[in-house]
């Protein structure tokens, strides 16, 4: 950054000559020192899971958690400052309550992220605040059933017009990640903080784009990648935690959940292992070259 | 051409006389709700050994008009208690949105519920602190002279985990007891009820079968007897293993032979 020092970094809302908004960038890196989060979109569900470091031994283990409940069918995690995302929460659960009290009816995942993308790129435009120190990925599962209207009287005609188009696929598991500058995007896997590299490289082997990988595996993977990114920075110790939305049918109902402690315990012994395997696999092959 | 705006937009005078104003402005206090515009009959309910039986039918009814037939007014909250509404539909629209922002704000913390190392709904507002809530709200709405003009049964579990039922009216009464009944139920399903389980032993006794059969039975005669009722209705259990409403019941083997011996019933004109 060249520009550093010439005042263009001192305050929001005034572009560096080159085109840059320093404080925005700034945000990013307060974000790129944070515990690493991960979503994965899988074809019956979405997967939150983060690398939650451990500060300190006085903390109780299990408590403190770092993955949000927006709605029933909305979750929010988060890498970067932890104040700034409980915040990024506050207002999320705020936007969800005001869109059933407006709508009666659920927010989309795709309606909340563009809520909260604006209000994060409301942070970038004025004097007086300063961007947010969070990357967060929200996960949803938009309902694909005929979701009554809160409170309706009596269940609409039965035959008719009733604003569906044919044919066309409603609801299903969505994924979005809002950056500081208030930037979004929809993904099939996500992943910020500290170890977002090496949990991208992950992402990208698992072919998530072709619907195959079931929520069941997706959790075991994004226990794997959550090892495998903490796996660079062995120095401090963490816990992961975890959670998941499935359709109506599936082992959530629709809902965002933590994952089962079982099935959370038996996916961090499968990490364990295939980091295990990695090491060893290292290891001979650093044998091979000394005999060399 | 009248150039004062005020008059504007209105009948004229000089045709219909002066507008009476005090249509507007009202002269006395604050008037809030004084009587339920769309209402819903009785709702029954029956403890038995291991949970409680509920049941109301589907209408909502706009005075004597058969307005609405398919009107459930179970509701389940956090999918380990029922509610059950009698009174105004409208009242039981805005608790139920009410009560879901509820149970939206109480899983902010807790724990997953297909966790099953935790006790089931913990952390979350069981039936017996939900009738507390209610009756609370009723209460304080009531002595803010705007009551919600509701009667409520509440089923579900205590926090020792046995079968709860507790009702609740617009002014805040709240009592329990092992049937409840509201509206014309009270007078006509209790004693049936009461005849298979007068005590919390008796209620104890009874198998959930045996408690769907004498809640049919009472749906029955509510419908012979009661005139703001309909052979549609809903039928809920609630154990611990959860909540189950079916929301299309039918009642069955209807006979009105006995309608023909009875003067002023049915379309009789003699």
């Amino acid at each position: 950054m060249t520009s550093i020092g010439t005042g263009y970094d001192l305050a929001n809302s005034i572009f560096s000559p080159d085109g840059r908004n320093f404080q925005v960038e700034y945000a990013v890196k307060a974000v790129e020192n944070g515990g690493t989060s991960i979503g994965i979109r899988c074809k019956d569900g979405v997967v939150l899971a983060v690398e939650k470091v451990i500060t300190s031994k006085l903390l109780k283990p299990g408590a403190n958690k770092r993955i949000a409940t927006i709605d029933r069918h909305l979750g929010v995690v988060y890498s970067g400052m932890v104040p700034d995302g409980r915040h990024f929460v506050d207002r999320a659960r705020d936007e969800a309550r005001g869109w059933r009290e407006t709508f009666k009816t659920p927010i989309g995942t795709a309606d909340l992220a563009s809520r909260m993308g604006g209000y994060l790129q409301a942070h970038t435009l004025y004097q007086y605040v300063r961007p947010f120190g969070v990357t967060a990925i929200i996960a949803g599962y938009d309902s694909e059933l005929e979701t009554p209207v809160e409170g309706e009287v009596g269940k609409g005609p039965s035959v008719g017009a009733g604003g569906k188009v044919a044919g066309k696929k409603h609801g299903g598991p969505f994924l979005y990640m809002i950056e500081p500058s208030g930037l979004y995007w929809g993904y099939y896997g996500a992943a910020t903080g500290k170890g977002r590299q090496s949990a991208k490289a992950e992402l990208e082997k698992l072919d998530l784009a072709g619907g195959e990988l079931s929520l069941e595996q997706a959790v075991k993977e994004a226990a794997r990648i959550i090892y495998v990114a903490h796996d660079d920075n062995k120095d401090k110790e963490f816990e992961l935690e975890m959670s998941w939305i499935s359709g109506a049918d599936g082992p959530t109902k629709g809902r965002h959940e933590e994952v089962p402690k079982a099935i959370r315990e038996e996916a961090e012994r499968l990490a364990k292992k295939a980091l295990e395997g990695d090491d060893e696999e290292e290891e001979k092959k650093d044998d091979e070259k000394m005999e060399e | 051409m009248d150039h004062r705006p005020q008059n504007w937009g209105r009948p004229r005078d000089d045709v219909y006389g002066a507008y009476d104003g005090s249509y507007l402005q009202s002269s006395g206090p604050k008037q809030a709700t004084q009587s339920p515009i769309v209402t819903g009959t009785s709702v029954i309910a029956l403890k038995f050994k291991d949970g409680v039986v509920m049941a109301a039918d589907n209408l909502a009814s706009y005075g004597s008009l058969a307005r609405f037939t398919d009107v459930p007014r179970l509701r389940s909250f956090a999918e380990t208690s029922v509610i059950g509404f009698g009174g105004d539909v409208s009242d039981m629209q805005y608790l139920n949105r009410h009560l879901t922002d509820l149970s939206i704000d109480e899983a902010y913390a807790a724990p997953s519920s297909t966790d099953t190392t935790t006790s089931p709904g913990a952390g979350t507002l069981n039936a017996a602190n939900l009738h507390k809530y209610l009756q609370k709200l009723l209460y304080s709405r009531r002595n803010n002279f705007d009551p919600l003009w509701n009667q409520i049964l509440v089923a579900g579990l205590d926090s020792s985990e046995a079968p709860f039922l507790a009702s609740v009216d617009m002014r805040g009464t709240a009592f329990t007891s092992p049937s409840l009944a509201t509206g014309f139920g009270a007078a006509l399903a209790q004693p049936i009820m009461r005849r298979y389980a007068e005590t919390d032993e008796q209620a104890a006794q009874l198998s959930r079968e045996e408690a769907v059969k004498i809640i049919k039975e009472c749906m029955k005669v509510l419908y012979y007897r009661d005139a703001r009722s309909l052979d549609k209705y809903s039928l809920a259990v609630v154990t611990k293993a959860g909540v189950e409403i079916s929301e299309d019941e039918q009642l069955e083997q209807q006979s009105w032979a006995f309608a023909e011996r009875i003067k002023g019933y049915g379309t009789q004109t003699v």
